[in-house]
This record gives structure tokens, C-alpha cells and sequence, in this order.
């Protein structure tokens, strides 16, 4: 028994330091001097830091990226969370077919909702890609993750409390305000604080639905990837993601709470 | 309003069908609309001069993905990379998943969960462009670098697929009672054998939960190859190259309905283990 936990340790402490590690070259290479990126490091310089704060392109992206999130979460929080009652709360016929729908847009590669996305709009509807088909799209994809979260928090919450508030002659929409919605409150925040963080890192599926022109802060790191002057750059804005993504994930953590698994994706 | 709500409250059909309509709007019409629509148009095809799309029902487009020996090897190499990946991560998810649930406290556990959480949300991109620098002629694992190819893009996808496996399979174990493990230990089993009989078999679902993510997100991934992969395609590239460069959409229809069908007969066949619950 002893041995295998130590192997256990092991192996979890092997595959976090595995985890990290790249991540921790992208930190170190931001201030790397030189630009080929050559390890271990000689020479260190805060340059790309200042000149990324400076980079247009970076900044507009940003702000794309945030407006495709933020509306693409708004969505999913809505329909998300009438699915998770309708399903939680009902048993009716299709009720599995309709689970496998929320899921579908995430088990299946995103390559495949994206290029479907795409030819629906270009094609089908004759409509031209913007914004507005790429919100849709990551709106599509983000479902689920509130649906999982709203769902795991009504099924732990029960329906007692709202028994009884309709019991003391509350009316529907009351009790949903005063009872449902404050139990469920933090499992939306933790929904859609993952939602945001799952459009704010989607490539694949924004690259078919993007308008020409436009970039998310995904599509700016690919297009400038492979531009010898500009990696440093995105190196810069890698770091910065890395460290920023760990606040809603923190977030996240601490608001679904209840169960250290509840919510996870 | 007092009036409307008691009228819903009478209804529960109404109220379900009130509470199913926008979410089955969006998801069957602008989702499963588009996945259709995908599938008719793989069976049209483009003019050769205008390159616009000919509404014209053939099988040509599947003969070709059938018949060319390109697309077959890549459709095989495609597969057995998603496959490999897939196990390698089940393969290191799952000690680390299980010192996260049995051996840990519950304080360590919770930080534990936003470690393998944090990664998750730290760009795609730049992790994969991580695995591209280090694996570079001048990088930090230059000495044990392949190079680039078909192995550096299995090491990059398993590295970044790795926590979609460890946080279901973690979900598992932290719902198996250690009573069970007990119970199987004071009867005689030795870890071995209570690994095989006892903690695998509750935690199966939970392993394929993660596995339709490993799975799925490498069958249809083209950037991770086109970072680290070299000359080596996948079949997203296919698909990528024929909606750009070769704008041919009706090919690209009909390459991607090959990972669709594989997602799809994978899901029908993981759906009697409970995965789709652990997802």
C-alpha cells in the first residue's frame, strides 16, 4: 500500500511538472533577449512587454474577443438554463435525443461545427460571416457548459423550498425570484464565467465564422506566430493569458462550490 | 402576472414546452440545420472555371474520399492518432486523477482541481506553440525532440487534451465510496486486483466520459499538426485546405461527415456505459 501511494504522488507531482512546464517557458521566453527563443535563456529585457501594450492589433483583437464573449455567454446563459430546468425538472418523451443535442456541438470536433456553421451561412442562408455568425456559433458550443453547471445545482438543490414558497402562496414567477434564482445564482456565474473562458480560447470554430478582417485574440496569435519580429510579442500575450485565465478559473472553482467536481467544463 | 403565472402553474406541458423552445430552436435549427445542410452538401460539388458551388446530386466526392489513396491513409493515420492519444492520457490521467481523489485532503483537492483547471484555459495556441519552441532545433527538450512529425503532434495533442481526462475521471473516483476499496481490501484483494475488479469498473464511464473529449478534439484538430506536425496531414487539414486555398466547400462537406459517423458510432456505442451522464 505504501508503495503505490508514493507511486501515486508521484505520478501526479511528474504530471503536473508536465503540465507546467511548457507554460513556464512561454513566462520565461516573454523576457527573453533573444528572439529565437534559444534554452535555457542569457539575456533577459522587459522590450516585448512594453511593445506589446502598444500593439494595435493585439488590443483591437482583445476587444473582439470580449464582445464575441460576452454576448455568446449571454446567450448560452439563457437557453442553457431553460434546458437544465426542462430536463432536470420533466421526464417526457425525446428527453434523451434532447440531451444528446446540448451535448453534440462539444463531443463532435469543432472543425465539423465549424465548417456546418459556414456553409450554412455562406451557402445555405446566403448570409455574410461577421461578428454576429461567430457569436452565434460560440453561443452554440457554450450551451452546454451552462447547462451542465445549472443542472448539477438543481439536482442538489431539490425542490422542497419551492414547494413551500408556492405552499405560502407565492406565485411562480415570485418564487423563481426570490427562491430559484439566489439558489442558483453562483452556479450561473460559474456557467458563465466558463462559457466566456471557452469562446475566449475557441480558434477553430471562430476561423470558419469570422468575418474577413475581422480577429479574435486567437486568430492575432496564429497570424503571428510564424512572423520572426512579432513572436515576441505574442510570447508576451501568451503570458499574459496564461496568468489571467487562472482568475475565472479560480472563480469558477469557488463559486460551484458545492462538489469539487460540480461544474467542471 | 399573478393570473399568467397560476395559468403555467396548471400546465406543466405548457411550462416544459415553454422552457424547450428556445433552447430546441437554437440547437435544432441553427445546429442541427447547419450538420444537415453539411451532409446535402457533400453531395454537390464546385464548377471547375467559377469555382461556385453546382447543386447537383453525386457520389463523386465520397468515390474520391473512398478511392484515393491519400485520403485513406489520412483518414487511418488521423484515427490512430486520436486513438493513441486517447490512451495515453487515460494512461497518465488516471494515477494522477486518483492521488487527487484518495490521497488527498480536501483543502489540497480543491487547489489540486484548479491546477489541472488553470492550463485548460491558458490559449490553445500557445500551448501548442509551447510544444513548437521546445521541440525546436534550439529548444529546452532539443536533445530528446522527434522532430517534427507525426510523433511531436500525438506528444502535443496528449499534452493538450490531458486535463479533459483527468477532471472526468477524477469526477468518477471522487463519487466512488472508499468503502468499496476498503471492503475489497479486508477481503483479501490486493491493490491489483482491487484496481481490475473494484475501482476500474465503477470508473469506466467515467474514463470514456473523457475519452469522447480526447477523441473527438483530435480527430478534428488541424492547428496542433500544422504547428508541430510537419508535412504530416490530418484530416481537419483536408477539410481546412479545401474551404481555403482549394475552395472547394462541397469536398470539405464531404471529409468532414468521415469524423461526424465516427463521433456519432463512437457516442451509440459509449451511451450503455453511462458516459454521456459523466460528461
Amino acid at each position: 500500500m505504501r508503495t503505490s501511494r508514493v507511486l501515486l504522488w508521484t505520478a501526479l507531482g511528474l504530471g503536473l511538472a508536465v503540465i507546467y512546464f511548457p507554460l513556464l517557458v512561454v513566462l520565461l521566453n516573454s523576457f527573453n533577449a533573444d528572439t529565437t527563443f534559444g534554452f535555457p535563456p542569457t539575456r533577459f529585457t522587459l522590450e516585448w512587454w512594453s511593445r506589446a501594450t502598444s500593439n494595435e492589433g493585439a488590443l483591437h483583437a482583445l476587444w473582439t474577443s470580449v464582445e464575441a464573449g460576452l454576448a455568446a455567454t449571454a446567450i448560452a446563459l439563457v437557453l442553457g438554463t431553460m434546458a437544465a430546468f426542462a430536463l432536470q425538472r420533466y421526464r417526457f418523451f425525446g428527453r434523451n435525443p434532447v440531451s444528446l443535442l446540448i451535448i453534440l456541438p462539444i463531443a463532435l470536433p469543432g472543425i465539423v461545427t465549424g465548417i456546418a456553421l459556414n456553409n450554412a451561412f455562406r451557402t445555405i442562408l446566403g448570409i455574410d460571416l461577421g461578428l454576429l455568425t461567430a457569436i452565434i456559433a460560440h453561443a452554440t458550443f457554450c450551451i452546454v457548459v451552462v447547462f451542465n453547471n445549472v443542472v448539477a445545482r438543481l439536482r442538489r438543490m431539490g425542490g422542497n423550498l419551492e414547494e413551500a414558497s408556492m405552499d405560502l402562496g407565492a406565485t411562480g414567477f415570485t418564487t423563481f425570484r426570490l427562491v430559484t434564482f439566489p439558489m442558483l445564482r453562483s452556479a450561473l456565474l460559474a456557467g458563465g464565467l466558463l462559457a466566456f473562458a471557452l469562446s475566449f480560447d475557441e480558434i477553430i470554430v471562430t476561423t470558419f465564422t469570422l468575418g474577413t478582417g475581422m480577429e479574435t485574440l486567437p486568430i492575432w496569435i496564429y497570424d503571428n506566430l510564424f512572423r520572426p519580429n512579432q513572436a515576441p510579442i505574442v510570447n508576451v500575450v501568451a503570458a499574459v493569458l496564461i496568468v489571467v485565465s487562472t482568475v475565472p478559473v479560480y472563480l469558477a472553482q469557488r463559486l460551484s462550490g458545492d462538489s469539487a467536481s460540480g461544474g467542471r467544463l | 402576472m399573478t393570473a399568467l403565472s397560476a395559468f403555467f402553474y396548471r400546465k406543466p406541458k405548457l411550462r416544459l414546452g415553454f422552457l424547450l423552445s428556445a433552447p430546441l430552436l437554437w440547437l435544432g435549427l441553427a445546429y442541427l440545420g447547419a450538420l444537415a445542410a453539411l451532409f446535402v452538401t457533400a453531395f454537390w460539388h464546385t464548377d471547375a472555371f467559377t469555382g461556385q458551388v453546382v447543386i447537383e446530386w453525386s457520389l463523386d466526392n465520397f468515390t474520391t474520399l473512398f478511392t484515393d489513396a491519400v485520403y485513406r491513409t489520412i483518414t487511418f493515420r488521423t484515427v490512430g492518432i486520436a486513438a493513441l492519444v486517447t490512451v495515453i492520457d487515460a494512461v497518465i490521467a488516471f494515477p494522477m486523477a486518483f492521488a487527487m481523489a484518495k490521497l488527498a485532503s480536501p483543502r489540497a483537492q480543491r487547489i489540486l482541481v484548479i491546477a489541472i483547471m488553470t492550463p485548460l484555459w491558458a490559449s490553445y495556441l500557445v500551448k501548442a506553440y509551447a510544444w513548437r519552441s521546445m521541440l525546436s532545433g534550439n529548444g529546452a527538450l532539443s536533445r530528446l525532440s522527434p522532430g517534427y512529425g507525426v510523433t511531436a503532434t500525438i506528444i502535443t495533442l496528449s499534452y493538450l487534451w490531458l486535463p479533459y481526462m483527468i477532471l472526468p475521471i477524477y469526477a468518477g473516483l471522487d463519487r466512488l465510496p472508499d468503502s468499496l476499496v476498503d471492503a475489497s481490501g479486508d477481503l483479501g484483494a490486493k491493490s491489483f486486483r482491487t484496481f481490475r475488479s473494484v475501482i476500474l469498473p465503477l470508473t469506466f464511464p467515467a474514463i470514456v466520459a473523457g475519452s469522447i473529449f480526447t477523441f473527438s478534439l483530435s480527430l478534428g484538430d488541424y492547428i496542433a499538426v500544422k504547428i508541430v506536425g510537419g508535412t504530416s496531414q490530418m484530416l481537419g487539414n483536408v477539410v481546412y485546405d479545401n474551404i481555403g486555398a482549394a475552395n472547394n466547400l462541397p469536398f470539405a462537406a464531404t471529409v468532414a461527415t468521415v469524423p461526424v459517423v465516427i463521433m456519432l458510432v463512437y457516442l451509440a456505442a459509449v451511451r450503455r456505459t453511462g458516459a454521456l451522464d459523466n460528461l
